[in-house]
């Protein structure tokens, strides 16, 4: 990747991507009035406060209620209206799985699932609040697209890009705050996946706040001589197998980097993809078939082996073999 | 061919208890020809789902997306047979498409598809639904200044569901007078009697607790019907449920109050017999 880009890019400070939802859905209230925000009774957390304060007649607080708030999202779009429905990723897509599989995406509705705290990043509330297999109960359903943004500047265009698709979409955003990543004049297009380079080697494939440490983890293999390539695959679904294709036909080994279960997610998706169409070396990071804990984000990121570190070792590994 | 909507908006009870009974042999054809499907519950609230779309609801079959209307969801969405034969005969679709209930390629699923069939206001099958999606379209609806009505038809059993209950709640939180719940008190689920699966009573106190104005009626009294759907647009303040005592299988002597037809068809024997009751040939 470019060094003049980096550079600019790390003028932005890092930033949770839940903090910059909060902020797009303020602006693009004002400009949408057909938006209506709901929230399970924890709106400071997944920062739809902001336009609850600011709209206070489009904002719904369902309370305690995950089931009802996506029965009341449903009701809200069949009304005419672009229903925002936020809470924490493990309650929006667990908890009410069911009412998203035949309310939502069985009547194929114009519902926005924007969910915060997913994956380990969470850290101290432990397992019970860490989504870590969001993306898997997301992907499987018909008429549903599924995004990771990787930064705040992609989840602000992310937010830009769903109000304006009719359909159903879910977006999973983090906890902790993330550093920028994605270039200054970066545009987010759904269903495009964005390279930072292609390896000859190898190409990290990630989402969230992997991307940031595939980032980090390709310039410790380019100090060793290993040529690594990096690609946000923002949105899941539909994955972008064009650009997928290309970099698996010129490279020895495809890594996925998801904090989420190698299970079902990104990993899943990526390797159901390849080894039907391009059949190569592939090793997925995430967590092994295993619940979070408590602990300080960046102790999990360790203890669940989700670093940069962990990353090159995997890589070195495979490649040696 | 497309019918008329014979929408009088008059309390016309004696057209009404005709149509309620063409609705039935309607729902008994189209099951019988289905060879599977809920029988019980969709004769049970076939006086009320008549009274709504051919004398109570503004609505209009030719213009179903018209935003004025008032909408009707069938959460107990098993009764399909029962708003499929509704709709038909008030002029959503062709009524020759109720033969093809069930069948590969038909709009007319198991349980009702809103993306496939007109007048569907949204899918069901899956219990306990229906009365959040209620919620959504009346707050969508007073935001917009729409004056109109949302009609939700839940079983006796689904009110085992929990999401009804958070739904219930939320309905009064929003002080949603723009919604009429009405429960289809059948007394029976797939299991048995409700009483014994999982008692539900006392169901008024506890709508009453949730913040709603209860209407007890006779479910298959077409003048009760009708008065309680008006005075419940005449509480403000708070949503309104009706309590409709119905019998399964309401209409068919041999069916009713039988859990044995709750999700099983009439035998092509069994709808001639059921017909000849009737006194209606052919």
């Amino acid at each position: 990747m470019g060094k003049k880009i980096q550079d600019t890019v790390l003028k932005r400070s890092a930033m949770a991507t839940r903090d910059a939802y909060g902020e797009a859905l303020l602006e693009l209230g004002q400009k949408r009035k057909d938006i209506v925000v709901l929230d399970a009774d924890l709106s400071g957390s997944t920062k739809t406060g902001k336009f609850a304060k600011a709209f206070p007649d489009r904002f719904c607080n369902i309370g305690i209620a995950e089931q009802d708030m996506i029965g009341t999202a449903a009701g809200l779009a069949l009304s005419g209206k672009l229903p925002f429905a936020s809470t924490f990723a493990v309650f929006e897509t667990g908890r009410a799985w069911e009412q998203v599989r035949q309310t939502i995406c069985y009547s194929n509705l114009n519902v926005k699932l924007v969910a915060t705290h997913g994956g380990i990043s969470v850290g101290e509330d432990g397992a019970s609040h860490q989504a870590t297999e969001d993306i898997a109960l997301m992907r499987v359903l018909p008429n549903m697209t599924v995004i990771v943004p990787a930064d705040a500047l992609e989840t602000t265009q992310v937010i830009y890009a769903i109000a304006d698709y009719c359909g159903p979409v879910y977006v999973r955003l983090g906890r902790s705050k993330v550093p920028p990543v994605m270039p200054d004049d970066y545009k987010f297009r759904m269903g495009k996946a964005f390279t930072f380079a292609t390896g000859r080697d190898v190409n990290i494939v990630a989402i969230g706040i992997m991307v940031s440490v595939a980032l980090e983890a390709a310039k410790i293999l380019a100090q060793e001589g290993i040529d690594a390539g990096v690609i946000n695959m923002s949105t899941v679904k539909p994955l972008d197998t064009k650009t997928l294709l290309n970099v698996a036909k010129t490279c020895k080994l495809i890594v996925t980097a998801e904090e989420h279960s190698i299970v079902g997610g990104l990993g899943g998706a990526v390797s159901e993809f390849l080894s039907e169409n391009h059949p190569v070396r592939l090793r997925r990071i995430g967590l092994k078939d295993a619940f979070g804990c408590s602990g300080a984000p960046e102790e999990l990121m360790k203890h669940y082996g989700l670093t940069a570190k962990d990353i090159v070792k995997t890589i070195k590994e495979t490649l040696n073999q | 061919m497309r019918m008329q909507i014979k929408n009088t908006r008059k309390k016309d009870i004696p057209f009404l208890k005709k149509q309620a009974k063409l609705v039935r042999v309607e729902i008994l054809k189209m099951l019988t020809i289905a060879g599977s499907g809920h029988t019980g519950g969709s004769l049970s609230a076939a006086d009320i789902v008549t009274a709504l779309y051919f004398s109570k609801m503004r609505h209009k079959p030719d213009e179903p997306g018209w935003r004025e209307r008032d909408r009707f969801v069938l959460s107990k969405g098993h009764a399909a047979p029962l708003l499929y034969a509704v709709l038909a005969m008030a002029g959503y679709f062709d009524i020759s498409a109720l033969k093809t209930l069930r069948k590969l390629g038909s709009p007319l699923q198991g349980h009702p598809c809103s993306r496939v069939l007109p007048g569907v206001e949204i899918s069901t099958g899956s219990l306990g639904q229906g009365l959040s999606v209620s919620n959504g379209m009346a707050i969508g609806m007073k935001m917009d200044n729409i004056w109109s009505r949302v009609y939700c038809l839940l079983g006796d059993g689904e009110i085992q569901e929990g999401q009804v209950w958070e739904a219930a709640m939320t309905a009064a939180h929003y002080k949603l007078d723009n919604i009429c719940a009405i429960v289809d008190l059948n007394g029976l689920q797939i299991d048995g009697p409700v009483s014994k699966v999982k008692a539900i009573e006392p169901v008024a106190s506890k709508w009453a607790a949730f913040g709603w104005n209860v209407i007890d009626i006779d479910g298959h009294d077409m003048k009760e019907i009708l008065d309680a759907l008006d005075k419940a647009e005449t509480v403000k303040g708070k949503p309104s449920v009706i309590l409709a005592h119905t019998i399964k299988g309401k209409g068919v002597s041999f069916f009713e109050g039988k859990v044995e037809y709750h999700g099983r068809a009439p035998t092509p024997e069994e709808l001639e017999k059921a017909l000849k009751e009737m006194e209606v040939h052919g």
